[in-house]
């Protein structure tokens, strides 16, 4: 140190980026989850929702008979609608824990570590990835009660599970971006809101695209939970398939996410200024 | 050998050059020089809206300075962002402690975001408990804490990395006094084991009094005077005080500062803090 000569010192690179930045985001994840399991009470209030769609929407429903669901009944088929469904109402309210996290003044301590940015939102989504698991559960066994026929190779729940974590992450990811623009709860509510119904129901959730008139169906085509609902139809209901087929899904979903975590990772510093 | 043949010298703590940060129309903070040496505590004193806190933003690379220059133990704010954050410890004026988590969590927590090995945490976590007289409280959760136990936890965290520099925005808002007395305790003592710079934050003045070797006096953004408690009192007139030299140099009552907004942010700390 006492090498040093007067003057600015530079900065050098880092070869262990990588490493670092897993090691970070873990930390970032492990600390939510702690919390997250010593008060567990939302996520079973979480439970609520998904129970009435498929209990009572599901059963009338099934009903009509007018909806084209191929081989499987309709309550199979929006099953999965379900569970996209409760990722997405549990993830999108994420930003108001970050909001709170900024009212205080956590994030300040956050940032100025020398932690990346971007670590910081990927441990977050990492740990919206594992709330959501709870959703698997609790359709799994709702589905059960039902008599819907699930798959249950390894390889299917292991896709389950994959594709929920990344549906999480992206919506998360997402309602992260909203918190940052809009800084307060308040209107962060306001916009919460808004937005789950038309993401809800411009998907292909409870009725398959082939029925939407096409300003709809395009509207579908962009929105990331069609291609969750898709790959969760092809790996969790017994005859059910992927319409759009699983590379598709995934590759819309790793895609969207990247792009919302660079964002998130621009945008997260901005939430102190 | 080939010595260097330039000086060698230990870079100044802090070292700021026509620093200045405008929001829209509103300059903030004005082209203010401050140069503070290494190991000492030094004091920005100001009201509320004086500019202190946006000062110590741009410092901690939270905030894009609009002009100039800072720099921290030889590294660029602006330029080298990421060093600057390993050198630095940075307690805010709001509440950074994370209530739903212990103590020990916390700390744990700030380890690994700086990268510490978990052989030298565990040894440091400890011992930033014990230095702050929380070892008995480690696995209780924050949100039980009183104030003064809040703040000595995140002076606990803010140091565990070692920084060279420790910025801390009002470290003593809203404490009674007996609090408020530990935690000056604990950052002389912190100064004198690990040798650190500390700038501290304050509208304070029998906290810059006790504390601080250095002040600057703020205003309205800029800096208005700058030196020892000692000489600036001198300065004002035989029998002053440091408010007396605030009055002095601004023209107003440290008490007066701040809109609205300024007082309520304040008086929020303050409540979640007691």
């Amino acid at each position: 140190m006492s090498e040093k000569p007067e003057g600015q010192r530079t900065a050098s690179p880092d070869p262990l980026f990588l490493i670092a930045f897993f090691r970070e985001s873990a930390a970032i994840a492990r600390v939510e989850l702690t919390k997250l399991l010593r008060d567990p009470t939302e996520l079973f209030t979480r439970a609520v929702q998904p129970v009435l769609w498929i209990v009572i929407f599901g059963q009338v429903f099934s009903r009509v008979r007018g909806i084209p669901t191929g081989s499987v009944s309709y309550l199979s088929f929006m099953t999965p609608g379900i569970l996209a469904q409760s990722v997405l109402f549990s993830a999108i309210f994420f930003g108001i824990a970050v909001i709170w996290e900024r009212d205080l003044g956590i994030i300040h301590k956050l940032l100025v570590s020398p932690a990346h940015r971007n670590a910081l939102v990927f441990g977050k989504a990492v740990s919206s990835g594992f709330r959501g698991f709870v959703q698997v559960v609790i359709i799994y066994v709702l589905a059960l009660a039902m008599g819907i026929s699930l798959r249950w190779q390894p390889e299917d729940v292991l896709g389950v599970l994959f594709s929920v974590a990344l549906g999480s992450a992206i919506f998360s990811t997402f309602s992260l971006i909203v918190a940052c623009i809009v800084k307060t709860r308040e209107r962060f509510m306001g916009i919460g809101q808004l937005l789950t119904m038309p993401l809800f129901f411009a998907s292909n959730a409870i009725y398959p695209l082939s029925l939407m008139p096409p300003w709809l169906r395009w509207l579908a085509m962009l929105n990331p939970l069609t291609y969750l609902v898709d790959s969760l139809r092809g790996l969790m209901i017994a005859g059910g398939h992927s319409v759009h087929g699983f590379g598709v899904d995934f590759g819309v979903m790793g895609i969207v996410f990247i792009v919302f975590l660079v964002i998130a990772g621009r945008l997260y510093p901005t939430l102190v200024q | 050998m080939n010595e260097p043949t330039v000086v060698t010298a230990v870079p100044r703590a802090i070292q700021t050059n026509n620093l200045t940060r405008r929001f829209g129309t509103f300059t903030a903070v004005d082209a203010i020089d401050l140069s503070v040496d290494s190991g000492g505590i030094f004091g920005l004193l100001g009201p509320n809206g004086a500019g202190k806190t946006t000062t110590i933003k741009m410092l901690t690379t939270i905030l894009k300075p609009t002009s100039g220059t800072a720099v921290i133990a030889g590294f660029d704010v602006a330029a080298t962002p990421a060093q600057v954050r390993r050198t630095i410890g940075y307690v805010p004026q709001m509440l950074s402690a994370d209530g739903a988590l212990t103590a020990e969590e916390n700390l744990v927590l700030s380890a690994r975001l700086y990268g510490m090995k978990k052989r030298d945490w565990k040894e440091r976590v400890s011992e930033a408990l014990g230095f702050m007289s929380l070892s008995d409280v480690a696995r209780k959760l924050v949100k039980t804490y009183s104030g003064g136990m809040i703040r000595r936890l995140e002076l606990a965290q803010a140091m565990l990395h070692r920084p060279s520099v420790l910025f801390l925005d009002e470290p003593t808002i809203g404490l009674d006094p007996v609090a408020r007395r530990m935690v000056w305790e604990r950052l002389l003592a912190m100064k004198e084991k690990y040798g650190m710079t500390i700038l501290i934050t304050t509208h304070d003045m029998e906290e810059a009094d006790r504390l601080c070797g250095g002040i600057a006096i703020m205003h309205h953004g800029r800096v208005a005077a700058t030196g020892t408690p000692e000489n600036l009192k001198a300065s004002v007139g035989p029998g002053a005080g440091l408010h007396d030299v605030f009055v002095h140099y601004s023209g107003g009552s440290i008490e007066e500062g701040g809109n609205y907004r300024d007082v309520r942010k304040t008086r929020r700390t303050a409540h979640r803090l007691s």
